[in-house]
């Protein structure tokens, strides 16, 4: 118990500095990540992506969005920051000519509203 | 998904069943509350025979145990009020299934292995339109279906405008429907039919009377995009789409698969489960057995990110 207990301080700045270590947050200013979930929903994304939070389909064309939040890229190839991901949302094949990914049909605002959504989720 | 079946694209998914939108739902909403109502009350009959039985005095108990009882109870009781509600029933709806009248609006509905063939008839019962997945009617008219399948047996289920009658190989049943008003109806096969039976909708569009002719002409010619060149339809060639998949206005012909030539104007896709736009067209043409697992339509794993936005930008294109 007192060996459990000697080692309790180091334990626990380990667990901090792994949360420490955790990406940074990237707010998308006035986005509602609540209206982003039902575009999602409404314009069908998960035809092609796996998404955590819809129950159906799990298409498997595009690659599956759990811990999209957390991920460091967009399509491998973006950094992902909050305007790269708008932009990407929007317009997929302006960014990567081969993408399979087309041009969704949702406003810029929208697309804010997708991206404030997609970076929830984080848990992996 | 979870809610999106809700929101316009797949407008009226799921129907609800007690909330008639027509003549012909109606005298269906009527006799399921009747029906409801009537074992309502039996049922609240029995339990108090049951408690008096259990509990009773010691009078009661004992009429309750004897024959007569059996006799009225359990005999004629139930063979009046059913044979009342049997002859209520049919009076109610007879008229739904009565073969078209002349001058009514006639459309084949065939139930297929995971979705609807649909055609618009003539007076004389000749095609003169191909569609699927999607019926459109004019608003305030009565609509006659004239159902069969090209398979297994189906049944097709609009809660909201009419019964539900089953579609079985080889036979023709009739089936009225009207909506009241313009707008989108739900409907889904009610027969299980096998694998993704429970991802076979449909949406019936309700237009003004007035817009319906006009809708009807635009319909009967080929969509623009059809008859101009576009990469995306030399993918489509070039893949086999056409041996499955008819368009109007191409040489590509299939019968196997729903028409194409204005699947971008539908309301959903893959048989009313989807919102249609391109982006789940490609999804669809991609891999459609991660979204309708079993359908019959494979996956395309031999085309490229170009390829599938070329053919499903052209797809949507065929409004």
């Amino acid at each position: 118990m007192t060996t459990m207990l000697r080692w309790a301080p180091l334990a626990a700045a380990f667990l901090s500095a792994c949360g420490d270590q955790s990406p940074p947050p990237r707010p998308v200013a006035g986005a509602d990540p609540a209206r982003g979930l039902e575009v999602v929903e409404r314009v069908g994304c998960a035809a092609c992506h796996a998404i955590p939070g819809v129950e159906w389909p799990e298409g498997r064309a595009g690659p599956s969005l759990k811990g999209f939040g957390a991920s460091p890229m967009i399509a491998g190839r973006f950094p992902n920051q909050p305007d790269v991901l708008t932009a990407w949302l929007v317009d997929a094949p302006a960014l990567s000519p081969e993408t399979g990914m087309p041009p969704m049909p949702i406003s810029e605002a929208e697309a804010r509203d997708v991206a404030a959504w997609l970076y929830t989720l984080d848990d992996r | 998904m979870t809610a999106d079946r809700t929101v316009e694209g797949t407008a009226g998914w799921p129907p609800p069943a007690l909330d008639p939108a027509g003549p012909f739902a109606g005298p269906l909403e009527v006799l399921a509350w009747v029906l409801f109502a009537m074992g309502a009350v039996v049922l609240l009959v029995v339990l108090v025979a049951l408690g008096l039985a259990l509990f009773g005095p010691r009078r009661w108990r004992t009429s309750l145990g004897g024959e007569r009882l059996v006799w009225i109870g359990g005999l004629a009781f139930p063979v009046v009020v059913l044979s009342a509600l049997l002859v209520y029933g049919l009076g109610l709806t007879s008229h739904l299934t009565q073969e078209p009248a002349a001058g009514e609006m006639r459309v084949r509905v065939t139930g297929e292995m995971w979705w609807w063939r649909v055609a618009y008839l003539d007076a004389a019962g000749r095609e003169v339109l191909q569609d699927a997945n999607e019926i459109h009617i004019p608003a305030g008219r009565p609509v006659v279906l004239e159902l069969d399948s090209a398979d297994v047996i189906h049944s097709l289920w609009i809660p909201r405008l009419g019964g539900k009658v089953d579609m079985i190989p080889g036979r023709r049943n009739l089936m009225r429907v009207q909506a009241d008003a313009p707008g989108a109806y739900g409907g889904q096969c009610a027969e299980y039919c096998g694998g993704p039976h429970a991802l076979m909708g449909l949406v019936v569009v309700a237009h003004e009377p007035s817009e319906f002719e006009g809708w009807r002409a635009r319909r009967a010619a080929p969509a623009a995009a059809a008859t101009s060149t576009h990469p995306g339809m030399a993918v489509f060639d070039r893949a086999g789409c056409g041996a499955c998949h008819a368009v109007s206005g191409t040489a590509f012909n299939g019968l196997a698969g729903p028409d194409l030539s204005h699947v971008g104007s539908r309301r959903t896709l893959g048989a009313g489960i989807l919102p249609n736009n391109q982006g789940t067209i490609a999804g669809w043409i991609s891999d459609s057995q991660a979204i309708k697992p079993g359908n019959r339509m494979p996956a395309y794993p031999v085309l490229t990110g170009q390829e599938l936005r070329d053919v499903s930008a052209w797809l949507e294109s065929l409004k």
